[in-house]
């Protein structure tokens, strides 16, 4: 039994440990708070051996003697703006003294940026760090509070002062009684003040710089510095006679009472990828998305911001641009380091504006939406982005040249603004992928600042490509840690079920279905294999099917390590080469893969089926199968066709199939829409090389929509279950319905270039209409149209059951009324959830109480939907980069010359977006002379002067066929495909 | 900015610094309203509450007369600044009059009604300030008040809030804590171990519930033995004074007789 106390609390202390006061909420109610505080001795203060706390400890009772300044040894204590503003220092594998985190900084980081507070505990909880959080609020002799007159920001400087001097004396006294020779306790703070108040206390004090500065990676580490702080790195020009470039931001009051009352609009802020002198805020007052037009209306919001917009008066709305400016070819003269001195920096923004300008002329005015500005950011969302630096903006390339130089990292993202940031190590950086993190960015600057955080590689080698993509899209990637291994299976690869018996646990409540015929279908070379089925025929007439799915939860327990990191993890990420597991290999690949002839525990759908594919009735078990075939989808397919098999298996296969069928009919009646979206599979020739050989499209059998439809049925099946018996917290997802605004261009495109509709007003109503969008002569046309409409919905996601209202449940796509993922719980952890939340409605195991809470589920679902937004987008990543080797090597056969047949997508003033069928990328075809822009038939007509023959209409739809290049651009050295038209007129010279 | 408070830190405290299984500072007052037969005024922290007896006298009402036993009339006032939001209770508001029979059928049970026929003991509670755990500090001030008005008792009755956040149980929530986590007030009669009072507004799992209701009838029996202590105290002050100076008013004496006919009673509890 534990041990229940009473918290006594002395009349003394009454002052410090109880607070009433009256505040005022935004909306003029008085409301009366009423806090107290207990203070207490137990507090520990984290120091190994310490004989007064006799608590646990991690720092060493010496401090840390290599510091120069400190060579009595130390620990540091950090104030919060040190966090705040340093972070990455914070994180730099080569920065680990001792040190001590505050409760009250801590606090104060969590309220001033919640990601950064995420990063601050991910790092305290580092095995390479040794950072002890004290909480010096709850320990009687720290504890402080604020007086009368002081600001919270004084109040807190003083508790960690205060904290700062207690741990100086309660530091043990060594042999010699000295107190030269004691380690010291140093207070690091860019603030100078509170510098002089700690030393004038007799306290040590650095700034971060300083210290840095005597550390012995000084040179790597000073880079990682970000650039600001009281040290006043070098005032080199007059930073007065800078003339602001932006208006400033608002005050956070006004602008969030301007957001309350609805003159200001929230949202945030998608930069354009075509135009990055355009972007665009969604806010539920608008049905369109509210335009900001121009640098000086964007206001250095950067892509993924929370942002205040100011909508203009309606006579000053615009429609946004249809010309491709990009942010290199208009920018490449400007100079990093003297971008901010007015002469060039007029000419810079001349061009701006000239491009700007020349696009306003023709736009429609039925294409007019809100137009507005940016008057201040409510939330920064910066992180670290991938960049390479741009060769150009370099004063010298001089290898030996350590000189500090100013120059712009450009992010391989289009949708990110060029970076200023200084750095020593310019020249060896150049032709790296580096990440870099934007610091600030003032009105002063046109561009953002920031500094290097750490170099992944040479550009275009594999290893740092596939890194940075993984940091790019923010995948977990490191190896799994002892903690997390040690929570499988003692025996290891050797772990088989034990022999049926009563005794055995594996057994307990488990049904044998190891005579069953059961067999997996799934691609070639699949190693995790999740799924496997079988069906037989019942004497009463009805058929039996039944689906088995890896018993992951069996081997997953709640909130163990493993578990934890599957959650943060989310999902399993595939990229051409690579996979990144969401659970360690032992699971995925043997202990939980459903190979064939060997036992495995399985979580068993089985359905009683009518030959009309009605479900009887449906039931679910834990239970043990052996698999008898893994077949690919080939593989399955032939058997199936191949009249002369008669065994059960391919019975059993026959079987599924006719029932497949049927499933699908019925879900295309009640209105399930068939989508597209491109898919290529990259062949690589052996796995030494990974070099690719070939691109081909993903060619879908019937096999395939046999597997399909079973899953479907498995998990809708699933979803009712748990949603019956956890009405609160059932892990479930949905598939909201597009706005109908959504298809509006798709719709006028598919109207006047192909005199064509599309029914927009249910899932079923499109489609219908998306099967009629047939060009007779161009098969390929109604696959495009799909890929489109694709293109306008809204992505699916996990959601809570109790968080949504009931009539939100549906899943638009597949057109039912509630599914849930059951079907791969080795590589997503949404599955894992929905096998706990089966197993305890069928009372095979307890539901864990995390399972019960409904904050908790939602917890972990918005973790593991934008897990599964980056994994994919991760995905499609790799795919282009290989389609671009491989288009390398393909240049490099045929003489540079690769030509493809294309689709015109979209149509600008300056160009045309192309999509290459074969390959499934899409590219840009640019024109530099003048042509022919119709913005209401969606064409470019080239003129007969530039062709020399006649004029060359081309418009949305049209099949062009493109040469497709890949130039290595001068600036970032970085491979990039470029596209020209071959037909129906060379635009090479255009 | 609620959610920006964390209601249990990774270094396991609470956000007022206590741990999980401690409960907040109690203080009890005997005696605060000479006018009643018997009052007490329990503090749980900031919580804050005083309930006066009266009786038990003779039933005014003739229909609320039961024959065979004394009727318990409870009533209930919240001061209106005693919460965070100013808010006037009147007596008829539904959260109050269901406050008021919550614990008169907490008490009913434990008071010997049955020694006074056709009479009427009231209950009068007066909620001064709210910071969580109200009803544990009426019941348990309740209790005491009862004790001091000598009204014979089966059994002490002591209530604590349970929570859970995630799955860690804390004991004796603030008002923070219960907007934030689901929690339950159990109530407990020490000697006997029986339960006489289980509320549970929000949802809980019953496997949590399990768990929580355990821990508060521990805690119940930690504060059983200060509030027997509490009530020791008082009486040794009273025959002190019936000692020292025997010119108590009647009222006091009246008390203090009771008191000294309750004590031999309260020691085997
Ligand atoms: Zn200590």
């Amino acid at each position: 039994m534990v041990d229940i106390t009473i918290k006594k609390r002395s009349q003394t202390d009454a002052v410090v440990t109880q607070r009433k006061f009256f505040k005022k909420t935004a909306r003029g109610k008085v409301i009366k708070v009423l806090r107290e505080r207990y203070l207490r001795d137990d507090v520990p203060c984290g120091i190994q051996d310490c004989q007064a706390c006799q608590g646990p400890g991690m720092l060493p009772s010496a401090g840390e003697s290599a510091h120069p300044s400190f060579s009595t040894g130390h620990f540091v204590l950090p104030d919060t703006n040190v966090f705040l503003s340093q972070m990455d220092l914070m994180e730099s594998n080569l920065f680990s003294p001792p040190t001590i985190l505050l409760q009250t900084v801590l606090d104060e980081v969590r309220h001033r940026s919640l990601p950064l507070y995420n990063r601050l505990k991910a790092l305290a909880k580092a095995d390479d760090k040794r950072i002890w959080i004290f909480y010096n609020e709850y320990r009687s002799e720290t504890a402080i509070i604020r007086e009368e007159g002081e600001t919270p920001n004084d109040r807190n400087d003083r508790g960690i002062r205060k904290a700062t001097s207690w741990y100086q004396s309660h530091l043990p006294r060594g042999r010699s009684a000295s107190p030269s020779h004691q380690p010291k306790v140093v207070l690091l703070t860019d603030d100078a003040a509170n510098r002089r108040k700690a030393e004038a206390e007799g306290l040590a004090a650095s700034s971060v710089r300083r210290y840095v500065e005597g550390m012995k990676d000084a040179t790597q580490l000073l880079d990682v510095l970000v650039s600001v702080g009281d040290d006043a790195i070098e005032p080199t020009r007059a930073v007065a006679a800078r003339s602001a470039l932006y208006s400033e931001y608002l005050p956070t009051a006004t602008v969030l009472a301007g957001v309350k009352s609805g003159q200001l609009h929230q949202g945030h802020f998608n930069a354009n990828a075509y135009n990055y002198l355009e972007g665009s805020v969604n806010v539920p007052a608008f049905a369109k998305p509210i335009l900001l037009v121009g640098r000086e209306n964007m206001n250095r919001a950067v892509n993924g911001d929370v942002v205040a917009v100011e909508v203009f008066d309606e006579t000053e709305w615009k429609a946004p641009a249809d010309e491709v400016i990009d942010q290199e070819s208009t920018l490449k003269n400007d100079d990093a380091e003297d971008s901010e001195e007015e002469g060039e920096g007029e000419e810079v923004l001349g061009q701006e504006k000239k491009a700007l300008r020349s696009d306003e002329k023709a736009r429609p005015p039925s294409e007019k939406q809100p137009t507005g500005r940016v008057v201040g950011i409510i939330k920064r969302n910066w992180r670290a982005y991938v960049c390479h630096i741009d060769t150009a903006s370099l004063s010298t390339t001089l290898p030996t040249s350590l000189s500090q130089q100013t120059v712009f990292a450009t992010p391989v993202s289009r949708l990110l603004p060029r970076i200023r940031l200084r750095t020593r190590q310019a020249p060896q950086l150049l032709a790296q992928k580096i990440l870099v993190t934007i610091d600030r960015w003032p009105a002063t600057a046109r561009y953002p600042e920031g500094h290097f955080v750490r170099a992944l590689g040479r550009a275009e080698s594999k290893d740092a490509e596939q890194e940075s993509l993984l940091l790019e899209f923010d995948v977990p990637y490191r190896p799994f840690g002892r903690a997390i291994l040690a929570c499988l299976p003692v025996e290891g690869e050797g772990w088989v079920v034990p022999p049926k018996s009563a005794a055995a646990p594996e057994w307990r409540d488990r049904e044998d279905l190891r005579g069953l015929t059961i067999c997996s279908i799934d691609p070639p070379g699949c190693q995790d294999i999740d799924d496997a089925l079988h069906a037989r025929q019942l004497p009463n007439g009805n058929i039996e099917a039944g689906v088995h799915i890896a018993d992951v939860s069996h081997f997953v327990l709640p909130d163990n390590p493993m578990d934890s990191e599957a959650a943060a993890r989310g999902t399993t990420v595939y990229l051409v080469d690579k996979r990144i597991d969401m659970l360690p290999s032992l699971l995925g690949t043997n202990l939980c893969s459903l190979r064939p002839h060997v036992e495995r525990l399985a979580f068993s759908v089985i359905w009683e089926l009518s030959p009309d594919a009605e479900i009887v009735n449906v039931r679910f078990t834990k239970s043990v199968i052996a698999s008898k075939a893994a077949f690919t989808y080939d593989e399955a397919q032939l058997r199936k066709d191949d009249v002369h098999m008669r065994d059960e298996l391919t019975q059993s296969i026959r079987l599924l199939n006719s029932l497949a069928i049927k499933l699908k009919a019925g879900r295309m009646a009640a209105g399930a829409l068939n989508l597209a979206s491109p898919e290529v599979k990259i062949h690589l020739d052996s796995s030494e090389s990974s070099d690719p050989i070939e691109v081909e499209q993903k060619e879908l059998r019937e096999t395939n929509s046999l597997v399909e439809e079973f899953m479907l049925l498995a998990n809708i099946s699933v979803a009712k279950k748990i949603q019956d018996t956890f009405p609160q917290t059932a892990v479930l997802r949905r598939h909201l319905p597009p706005p109908r605004t959504n298809f509006e261009k798709l719709q006028d495109i598919l109207k006047k270039r192909k005199g064509m509709t599309l029914d927009v007003s249910s899932s079923g109503a499109l489609a219908a209409s998306l099967d009629k969008c047939i060009d007779p002569k161009e098969p390929a046309f109604n696959t495009l149209v799909r890929i489109m409409a694709t293109r306008c919905m809204l992505s699916a996601e996990y959601f809570c059951s109790g968080s949504v209202s009931r009539d939100t449940f549906g899943h638009y796509g597949l057109a039912t009324p509630i599914y849930t993922h059951f079907t791969s719980p080795i590589r997503r952890y949404a599955d894992v959830l929905a096998h706990r939340q089966l197993a305890a409605s069928i009372a095979h195991a307890p539901l864990h109480p995390s399972l019960h809470s409904k904050s908790h589920v939602e917890r972990v679902l918005d973790v593991v939907n934008r897990r599964h937004r980056m994994a994919q987008m991760a995905g499609r990543a790799s795919v282009e980069f290989y389609v671009g080797l491989a288009l390398k090597a393909r240049g490099e056969r045929e003489q540079g010359l690769v030509q493809e047949e294309a689709f015109v997508i979209r149509t600008f003033r300056n160009g045309l977006n192309v999509f290459v069928f074969k390959l499934g990328i899409e590219g840009l075809v640019m024109f530099k002379r003048e042509i022919k822009f119709d913005v209401d038939n969606y064409t470019v007509t080239i003129p007969a002067e530039l062709t020399g023959k006649s004029d060359a209409t081309i418009a949305v739809f049209d099949k062009v066929t493109v040469n497709i290049e890949i130039e290595k651009d001068k600036n970032t050295q970085r491979g990039k495909v470029k596209m020209t038209l071959a037909k129906p007129v060379d635009s090479r010279n255009l | 900015m609620a959610s920006r408070i964390e209601i249990l830190n990774d270094g396991g405290f609470r956000s007022d610094g206590r741990k999980q299984y401690e409960l907040r500072d109690i203080s009890f007052d005997l005696s605060p309203q000479s006018s009643a037969d018997g009052s007490a005024s329990v503090s749980h922290g900031l919580t804050q509450v005083v309930v006066s007896v009266f009786g038990p006298r003779e039933a005014k009402m003739r229909r609320e007369t039961i024959h065979d036993r004394a009727n318990i009339n409870v009533e209930v006032n919240v001061a209106p600044f005693s919460a965070g939001e100013r808010r006037r209770r009147g007596r008829g508001d539904k959260r109050i009059l269901e406050f008021g029979s919550i614990i008169k059928s907490t008490f009913e049970p434990v008071i010997q009604t049955s020694l006074y026929p056709r009479s009427q003991i009231d209950i009068y509670v007066q909620i001064l300030q709210q910071d969580g755990g109200v009803l544990q500090a009426c019941v348990n001030a309740t209790t005491l008040a009862l004790a001091s008005a000598g009204i014979p008792l089966l059994d002490f009755v002591c209530a604590v809030t349970g929570g859970v956040h995630s799955t860690s149980p804390l004991l004796d929530l603030t008002t923070l804590e219960e907007n934030d986590v689901p929690h339950v007030t159990v109530a407990v009669m020490p000697r006997t171990g029986k339960v006489t009072l289980v509320t549970m507004e929000t949802r809980l799992h019953v496997d949590r519930f399990e768990e929580i209701f355990r821990l508060a009838c521990e805690a119940g029996k930690v504060l059983h033995k200060e509030m027997r202590a509490a009530v020791r105290e008082r009486t040794g002050v009273l025959v002190a004074a019936i000692g020292a100076a025997p010119r108590g008013t009647s009222a006091g004496m009246d008390a203090g007789d009771r008191d000294v006919v309750m004590d031999e009673r309260i020691d085997d509890y």
